[in-house]
């Protein structure tokens, strides 16, 4: 067998590398025969600090640090709002928590239940009690630094594994204004070591964490793709999945490509989809056959349809004194106040206070018209007095929202590319407006001198793909059941944001986590 | 402000290090594979602010770095440096090093690459932003010294920690 043949006897193929596809992949390895195939490569650790420095440098885009792009990424956008795709992911070993920010918040227990308690939507087929021990577990996974000062927070059982990072100086100053409005302000989870954990080390504030944490304190998959290695896991990177074969009832065999031009079959007793809520329906669409004519376990309908993401508000403006930005890439503290205040016509939504507001001296450097004292101080006049607040704001499921494929454009291998065809509805839009109501009046209460509002029409995703693949009990509505295995086939499941019925307005990555532990324990109960 | 040791080392930190040869390699399409100290340096006194001392040893140090190895950045930095130096002999009859500081300056606004926008693969303008002025820019603003310059003293790219971010104006 070569480093890039298919495993004999494999029990489970795993597709993808990511968070989700590592934690499966971590999970079962001990114990079954596990192979894991990643379209993307397998990146040096060593060249961070090259990668840190595409990420400062004018000259590279944010997809040419992880090297996305070309005719392997290929990609559409037909509805109404642009998505950027290349921008949204990566594909390598670690998948997208190469370049993610890091933030790893619970889904409150009404996003759970979204029809029953907010009138829209429907409701998952699990509540939060169901996830509730497998959120604790997610969180010693990933590694969280996390405090329990936030009131509004779901019910948790026990602390953080590592303390929270204390709030910044500029949180300082939002809370005298905060106090004023009687907003509160509380810590955020943050996936990223505050100590030395889990083998590595805590954070040493290199202020890339998006796209890149050179020092490897910011959690990434890499982590549990090298512990299901260690397992005795095969990973084999560079190898795309170009179609599931499968019969009426069960997935047969894994078809990937290799560097070298040669296909194989990876063949397995139990195969997870676990390659984001883009690329996992495109596969099952990619798989269509005389068994399922309009894609693999899309009896439903539903492969690729009702396309989430999270929305962003946003306002920044400058002070008449320092702020102290750019010191670190992540944000310390914020506000769920308004969170379970949604219902029908307002959507929830999550406030951020940013560390990061105003430019980066060193970028603003390297793309001015002039240098020496000039430069200096040009510096020294637009750093130092910046502040701003963000928002995510969920949207609904919407039939006119989706992953499609686009028959006119093909990628490396010949497959029709994904197509992101992205709407978003009234009541997110409402409710960008509402959080953008609070963060100018905060703003305004700091004495601020408001410069941008990013509203419903500045608005844009914040690359959480969610939806795709939505989780049901009811086969004609949903792709996957409540234990996010195919309603069509008995020995396939799915893992991933894919599944979500509905956003929330939480950053998705401890829901997936969650979900992904909660898929292992039953993959391994099917195998046994 | 003077740049010191910690500077240097806190900026190759910061940036990639290219392969990291400290030995000069041989290079088959470059026999002067010694890194452009001089030339660099003479780069920095134009485009570093006057208040900062300290300039020719940290320069020294990031060249041996960036620009003596047989990686592409390496070689890019030399050949920049080679064709900026036949522009100076064009235009002012010597290499850069021997202008005025008046002409180096006047000959990197010449070439254009006060305005033009950093390329390792474009014309000329854009190289030499790239590979001369961004390349001294970057380290010296990823710096602590260069970030103090400014006001932050952990600027982005610093492994500085996580304690500046806490504290205040008066810190």
């Amino acid at each position: 067998m070569s480093g890039r043949t298919p495993v004999e006897g494999a029990d489970v193929c795993v597709v993808g590398a990511g968070p989700a596809g590592g934690i499966v992949a971590d999970r079962l390895a001990a114990d079954h025969e596990v192979v894991v195939l990643e379209a993307g490569p397998r990146f040096d650790p060593a060249e961070r600090t090259d990668r840190q420095e595409r990420a400062i440098r004018p000259a590279y885009d944010r997809p040419d640090v992880w090297e996305m792009g070309g005719p392997r990424d290929a990609h559409s956008a037909s509805g109404e709002r642009f998505y950027p795709l290349n921008h949204a992911r990566v594909k390598g070993i670690g998948g997208s928590t190469l370049h993610w920010q890091g933030m790893v918040m619970r889904l409150h227990e009404d996003d759970f239940n979204s029809g029953s308690a907010r009138g829209v939507g429907p409701d998952w087929p699990v509540d939060y009690a169901d996830l509730r021990p497998y959120y604790a577990e997610a969180e010693r996974e990933l590694g969280v630094s996390g405090a329990d000062d936030n009131p509004y927070a779901p019910p948790r059982e026990e602390p953080h594994p590592m303390p929270a990072f204390p709030p910044s100086y500029s949180d300082s100053l939002f809370a005298e204004a905060c106090e004023e409005l009687e907003i509160d302000m509380h810590s955020v989870p943050n996936a990223r070591n505050s100590e030395p954990y889990d083998g590595r080390p805590e954070c040493v504030g290199y202020g890339t964490c998006q796209p890149v944490c050179p020092s490897g304190a910011k959690y990434d998959a890499t982590t549990h793709i090298e512990s299901a290695a260690a397992r005795g896991a095969m990973v084999i990177d560079r190898a795309p999945v170009q179609r599931l074969e499968h019969d009426a009832d069960r997935v047969t065999a894994a078809v990937y490509a290799t560097p070298d031009g040669e296909r194989h079959r990876q063949e397995a007793d139990a195969v997870v989809v676990a390659c984001g809520g883009v690329e996992t329906p495109r596969l099952l669409l990619l798989s269509e056959s005389t068994d399922y004519p309009d894609g693999l376990a899309n009896s439903s309908g539903l492969v690729g349809r009702l396309f989430m993401d999270h929305l962003f508000a946003g306002a920044g403006g400058v002070l008449e004194e320092p702020t102290r930005q750019n010191h670190v890439g992540f944000y310390t503290s914020g506000c769920d106040q308004f969170y379970d205040d949604a219902d029908a016509e307002v959507a929830p939504f999550k406030l951020e206070f940013f560390n990061y507001a105003g430019p980066s001296p060193v970028e603003t450097a390297l793309s001015a018209d002039e240098w020496g004292d000039d430069l200096l101080e040009g510096l020294r006049d637009s750093y130092g007095n910046h502040v701003a607040m963000g928002a995510l704001v969920e949207q609904l499921p919407r039939e006119d929202s989706y992953v499609g494929l686009d028959p006119d454009r093909t990628d490396d291998h010949g497959n029709p590319v994904p197509d992101v065809h992205w709407s978003v509805g009234d009541r997110a839009l409402r409710t960008i407006e509402r959080a953008n109501e609070i963060q100018t009046a905060v703003l305004e209460e700091l004495g601020a001198e408001i410069e941008w509002v990013a509203g419903p029409d500045d608005t844009g995703p914040a690359y959480h793909h969610m939806g795709t693949t939505r989780m049901s009990d009811d086969p004609g509505a949903g792709v996957v059941d409540a234990d996010c295995r195919t309603h069509d086939l008995e020995n396939c499941w799915v893992a991933s944001s894919s599944v979500f019925p509905t956003g929330g307005a939480m950053n998705p990555t401890l829901t997936i986590a969650a979900l992904a532990l909660r898929v292992a324990d039953h993959v391994d109960g099917a195998l046994r | 402000m003077e740049l010191s040791r910690r500077d240097a080392v806190a900026a190759l930190a910061a940036i990639g290090a290219g392969t990291g040869a400290a030995v000069h390699a041989v290079d088959s399409d470059d026999d002067t594979a010694a890194p452009p100290v001089e030339t660099l340096v003479a780069a920095a006194e134009v485009v570093y602010p006057s208040e900062l001392s300290g300039v020719e040893p940290f320069v020294e140090a990031l060249a041996e770095r960036r620009a003596a190895g047989d990686d592409a950045h390496a070689r890019g930095v030399r050949e920049t440096v080679r064709e900026l130096d036949r522009h100076a002999e064009s235009w002012y009859d010597a290499p850069f090093v021997e202008l005025s500081a008046a002409d180096r300056d006047a000959l990197l606004r010449e070439v254009g690459a006060d305005t033009a926008d950093e390329d390792p693969d474009g014309t000329t303008a854009e190289r030499v932003r790239y590979y001369v002025v961004n390349e001294l820019l970057l380290a010296l603003y990823a710096s602590p010294t260069g970030g103090e310059l400014v006001g932050i003293e952990n600027p982005q790219g610093h492994p500085g920690g996580v304690d500046s971010y806490r504290q205040g104006p008066g810190r």
